[in-house]
């Protein structure tokens, strides 16, 4: 067990190593840093001067070392945009996507649980159905027109909810949240509706098949030739070992959630950091974008890890090592 | 006349007939992708051309007459006055472009990694497999961006728009290439191992004739498959970009484009701008999409996850 926690941490390790590279790369082969430093007049030992200062001669090897440490420390240079460290334009941004993510999430986790299972015992009846139906129609949409869909009928023609913005917060610190207040949680629905219908669906449909199995087990029979109940069957022997594999499903969907919160931060102009990152490809901000990555991929790999740490806790037949 | 009396006789064209679903979804499928190749003889206008424009038709709704100037639109006009129904056709042949493209060249990287990596083995193998899986770590619709991002900062200003179609060809293939390398490496090793290829061996064939001449062609049917389902994501993740407006650039307008602009003017009541573009382009992925699903079962190859 030990053995397959470590590989894991390696593997981890080897990502976040590459994505560095790649963000490295791009601060170091997408423009000059000399050229954004210095103005119109400026002699050939200026440029040398600066280059030396920054260290643009050392080996390679060297300077990904100093961005890695930098990177670490939280260092990921100045916004060209803004002019402030691209790390606390970013951090001041992070509140309102996770919160986003995590009522999303939420919502999805719940909703699709909840109706999974309900598809799975009432197999045939026209309601399950009517819910297969219409998730086969969402999976297929586009997340944005399905925003734009619902910003038309709520927000137009209803006129019941805002289409833009995070309403009023509420600070903490340095967190603020929008889920104590009657306009942010008003205009927290849409959007996060927008972003969990995807996973909703993906959940739903892997509960129910999931399900499905488990209740052509024989201990389910077995337990049905004892004389229990419908009910105690259903959620006392099936829903349990129906989670197993949900459980990873649903935490690696986590991960999808917050990248695919860019589109929906775009389509509600949502102030998250999906919105900044769309800015700052627009305006070719390097250090936006890459800090951005880092950070993302720092969110991805600690929950994959997180995950997998879950797997084997839950699952006892992986513990022996050979779990791929 | 020999080839086509077998292909009629085929399993395939009988699957094909006895699938409604798929009859439909094609003839939908070929209605939009012939109306976008011929769109300068579909078109009623060309939206490109100001001349053919007039400031007076802006705003005219569907099928109903302009006021100023009594001209009819089916699908209504835009802001400039354009013809919805023009710049849809004009839009959907970047979309399908890109499309197309973005997967020619996905399949190709992916076809030629993934036969190395199930050639060659070992070190190789394992490298290239390793990139293919912290790929995946990431949604396909990041990958793309972030390319996107990079190569826009590459590009000199003045040749951004000029450029800009290939890079998202290049972002969204480079998004998509792992699916097809997974699944070529599979079945590759899988006939790796097959008695033709040692005979090919003992002829004295290089490893690339091999791999090119003799495995390559029993890899193809999943590779096909991938690439018919690859196609409609391409078409919508083309969309989702030039609609979160790191795209098709506004001289070249594609659906994802015309769908943000709609987005402008749909507070402002003219929804018609939003909703054809909207409905074209969910038909286009919905019809390749559904054309997948019946490939996939009918040829049944046995794909990876």
């Amino acid at each position: 067990m030990i053995y397959s926690i470590l590989k894991r941490a390696v593997q981890s390790v080897f990502v976040l190593l590459l994505v560095g590279l790649v963000a490295f790369s791009m601060f170091r082969f997408v423009g000059d840093p000399v050229d954004n430093l210095l103005g119109q007049e400026r002699t050939e030992a200026d440029i040398e001067r600066v280059r030396q200062e920054l260290g643009l001669n050392d080996p390679f090897v060297v300077q990904y070392w100093d961005f890695l440490s930098n990177a670490a420390r939280g260092d990921m240079g100045v916004s060209f945009r803004q002019g402030r460290p691209a790390m606390e334009v970013i951090l001041e941004r992070v509140p309102a996507t996770l919160e986003l993510a995590l009522v999303s999430a939420t919502f999805a986790m719940t909703l699709g649980i909840l109706l999974g299972i309900y598809t799975a015992i009432h197999r045939k009846s026209w309601i399950s159905n009517a819910i297969l139906a219409i998730s086969l129609i969402g999976v297929s949409l586009p997340t944005f027109l399905i925003g734009i869909f619902l910003i038309y009928i709520f927000a137009v023609e209803l006129g019941w909810l805002p289409s833009f913005g995070r309403g009023d917060v509420v600070d903490f610190g340095w967190w603020s949240t929008g889920l104590l207040t009657w306009t942010g949680l008003k205009s927290l629905i849409l959007p996060a509706f927008t972003l969990g219908l995807y996973q909703l669906t993906l959940i739903m449909r892997l509960v129910r098949s999931e399900m499905s199995e488990v209740l052509k087990q024989d201990y389910i029979r077995f337990a049905r030739a004892r004389g229990l109940s419908e009910r105690a069957i259903n959620f006392r022997h099936a829903v349990k070992n129906t989670l197993i594999p949900v459980v990873t499903v649903a935490g690696l969907q986590i991960g999808s959630i917050i990248a695919f919160a860019i589109i929906t931060e775009t389509v509600f102009q949502w102030p998250g950091i999906g919105l900044l990152f769309i800015n700052s490809i627009q305006f070719v901000d390097i250090p936006i974008m890459a800090s951005y990555l880092m950070l993302i991929s720092v969110m991805f790999v600690v929950i994959n890890f997180a995950v997998d740490l879950l797997y084997l806790a839950i699952d006892p037949r992986l513990r022996d090592g050979k779990g791929a | 006349m020999d080839r086509i009396k077998r292909a009629l006789d085929s399993d395939l064209f009988y699957s094909y007939k006895s699938s409604p679903l798929a009859l439909v979804s094609s003839i939908v499928a070929a209605i939009l992708i012939f109306s976008a190749v011929f769109a300068p003889l579909v078109a009623p206008h060309n939206p490109f051309d100001p001349g053919s424009l007039n400031l007076m038709n802006g705003f005219s709704e569907p099928m109903v007459p302009n006021a100023f100037t009594g001209d009819t639109f089916m699908l209504g006009t835009d802001d400039q006055g354009r013809d919805v129904f023009s710049t849809i056709l004009y839009g959907m042949r970047i979309s399908l472009f890109v499309g197309f493209a973005a997967v020619v060249f996905a399949m190709t990287i992916g076809i030629v990694l993934g036969l190395t990596a199930a050639y060659a083995g070992g070190r190789i193998d394992s490298f290239i497999m390793r990139i293919a899986d912290v790929q995946l770590t990431f949604p396909s619709i990041l990958v793309a961006m972030l390319v996107f991002g990079i190569a826009k900062g590459i590009t000199p200003v003045h040749l951004r728009d000029q450029v800009a179609i290939w890079v998202l060809i290049i972002s969204i293939g480079l998004s998509d290439w792992v699916q097809f390398a997974r699944v070529v490496r599979g079945a590759a090793l899988v006939e790796k191992s097959k008695e033709y290829v040692e005979a090919a061996i003992l002829i004295g064939r290089g490893p690339a004739g091999i791999v090119f001449r003799h495995i390559l062609p029993n890899v193809l049917s999943p590779v096909l498959v991938i690439a018919t389902i690859s196609l409609a994501l391409a078409i919508i993740s083309e969309a989702t970009l030039s609609f979160l407006g790191v795209g098709a650039p506004p001289t070249s307008p594609s659906l994802g484009t015309l769908i943000r602009v709609g987005q402008g003017f749909l507070f402002s009541g003219e929804w018609w701008i939003l909703f054809f573009p909207a409905m074209t382009l969910l038909l286009l992925a919905l019809s390749v999409n559904l054309l997948g699903d019946w490939l996939r079962d009918a040829l049944n190859p046995k794909l990876d996850d």
